[in-house]
């Protein structure tokens, strides 16, 4: 990889999940985030007690990422070797809290209705 | 996010992803030059890593040329995913795929091997008799492993009495794993190491001797196992800073080394390796044993005198331009992969930094131009020191250390990260550029 483009990226990710797992991940976390910004338009508030369960299940979305990569990837937590290792796992923690608190608002949103607020 | 992290990328590359994606999207596949129409007729040898890389590059960049790959193999082997095999972390599936379904359309593959080649009349025979007359061809054939010149040695043992080859293929790195891990079951003497001639990837011996170790230590039987190493002469690692490091590590690991052991034979029945030494043959009894032959070019290479008439006599390696690799005697002959003579970088890595090369100095020959792109010796080695952990050793001709990312991943340092890259990313890598896009 001479030169990192942006096609690089997609192609090496396209690998990786192969092309259409990727896309299909691509399209799911659109369609989340898509989801997401309707309840917030549809609602025209944040609601503080679904933003509250989100926040309080940010840990399990943290901890899932965190396993599924360690169990895809042959590793445990005790091969942490640098601080760029544990900048990764955070970075990979994080990814997940937010995206799970994302996903947790969006469905408590779409199951219960603008009300609960 | 790890992704963008795993990428084993230029310095100037990651930080221009840093700066703006938007940049970087500009710079995309949109932005690839125009084609080029030609007639020529370049032959490519070999469809490993190399040759089809080439073969996606130039039949994106050429229109018109009649581009025609030569190789009897059915299936292309992801030759970096062995190591990975042997220590029983993938299937020998892994490691293999179609080679017809990485050659791109509009590319004609001959599924034969070369019989004879010609410079100077500028043709390509193949086994089944047909003759191939080219502008240009590209050599890419890689190399042959030289399991004769170990004698007592045979594939077949592969898998049973304590001996192990991953470098043999798929299949042989799964049997080579079963011997692997009933040796790190019951104990023993282990014995590893690599021949004396240049080789791909001199870090696989290493690796393999580290794993062997670990999977021991894991399954609590290090204090049953006795691991040496047998260097080919006194060093462990062509790069001196590097050889440092893992003596070090070695040390730690109580793992012995041998050095100016080179194994020349093996007595399957007795369990028994000879090994020469500058003091005379020296000969060790062993549970389990891991054979890396001699690799030297394929006969057909070395008769077609394309080989330096001065170095590396005994292996045939092509005389390149080690910049350029275009044939210092015949100009329209260039040198991919493994097959070329230039000092360093028998590895997948140095193949991914070859190829925009050769592709910038035949495309610019072809428009009327001279090529300017030069190869610097790159090449790159995820050491494995143990499952989970890896050191990422970026080098070139100068023995320089060459970090992708650095301040940030730390060559010397055994790191997930590094590891990450090896077992994640270094895959779906190597398969985009075998389809040309890396």
């Amino acid at each position: 990889m001479k030169d990192l483009t942006f096609a690089t990226l997609i192609a090496v990710w396209e690998e990786m999940f192969g092309q259409g797992v990727f896309w299909a991940l691509v399209a799911l976390a659109a369609l989340i985030t898509g989801l997401y910004l309707y309840v917030l338009i549809r609602d025209r508030a944040m609601s503080m007690r679904k933003f509250l369960w989100a926040q309080l299940s940010m840990p399990v979305g943290a901890i899932g990422a965190v396993w599924f990569v360690l169990a895809v990837t042959s590793s445990q937590l005790s091969d942490m070797g640098g601080p760029i290792d544990w900048l990764v796992l955070g970075g990979i923690a994080a990814v997940g809290a937010v995206g799970f608190a994302i996903l947790v608002y969006v469905v408590q949103s779409l199951v219960r209705g603008p009300r609960d607020g | 996010m790890a992704r963008p992290l795993t990428l084993n990328a230029s310095r100037r590359a990651f930080l221009g992803l840093a700066a703006g994606g938007a940049a970087l999207a500009a710079s995309g596949r949109g932005a690839r030059a125009e084609r080029l129409r030609t007639s020529a007729r370049i032959v490519i040898l070999g469809a490993g890593a190399g040759g089809t890389a080439m073969a996606n590059r130039l039949a994106n960049r050429l229109e018109g040329a009649t581009i025609t790959v030569v190789d009897a193999r059915q299936q292309h082997w992801y030759q970096p995913g062995f190591t990975l095999i042997a220590a029983g972390l993938k299937p020998a599936g892994y490691a293999v795929s179609p080679t017809a379904g990485w050659l791109p359309r509009g590319v004609e593959w001959v599924p034969e091997h070369a019989a004879g080649l010609d410079p100077v009349a500028q043709t390509v025979t193949t086994t089944g008799g047909r003759v191939l007359a080219y502008d240009y061809l590209i050599v890419a054939t890689g190399l042959t492993l030289d399991w004769d010149a170990i004698e007592g040695f045979s594939l077949d043992l592969v898998g049973r009495d304590g001996v192990s080859a991953h470098y043999a293929g798929p299949e042989y790195a799964e049997l080579s794993w079963r011997e692997l891990d009933r040796f790190t079951d019951r104990g023993g003497v282990g014995l590893f190491g690599r021949p004396a001639t240049e080789m791909k990837c001199a870090g696989a011996p290493l690796k393999i001797t580290f794993l062997a170790e670990d999977i021991a230590r894991r399954k609590g039987n290090r204090d049953r196992v006795q691991l040496t190493y047998n260097a080919q002469n006194q060093t462990l690692f062509g790069v001196p800073i590097v050889h440092h490091r893992v003596r070090q590590l070695f040390d730690e690991r109580g793992i012995a080394v041998r050095h100016d052991h080179v194994l020349k034979a093996i007595d399957p029945q007795r369990r028994e390796a000879t090994y020469a030494t500058p003091e005379g043959d020296v000969t060790t009894a062993y549970d389990f044993i891991n054979v890396i032959p001699p690799q030297r070019a394929p006969q057909v290479i070395r008769d077609s005198g394309l080989s330096w008439g001065d170095r590396w006599l005994d292996q045939g390696w092509i005389e390149v331009d080690r910049q350029t690799l275009r044939h210092l005697r015949y100009p329209n002959i260039f040198g991919l992969g493994d097959i070329a003579g230039v000092p360093k970088g028998k590895t997948a890595a140095s193949v991914k930094w070859h190829q925009p090369v050769v592709e910038d100095h035949l495309v610019s020959e072809l428009a009327g131009r001279e090529g300017t792109a030069t190869f610097n010796g790159y090449t790159s080695c995820p050491m494995i020191t143990r499952i989970g952990r890896a050191m990422l050793i970026e080098f070139d001709y100068n023995d320089n250390l060459t970090p992708s990312f650095p301040g940030i991943i730390a060559p010397l340092e055994e790191l997930w990260i590094s590891w990450l890259m090896k077992e994640v990313a270094l895959k779906p890598t190597y398969n985009a550029m075998l389809r040309g896009l890396a």
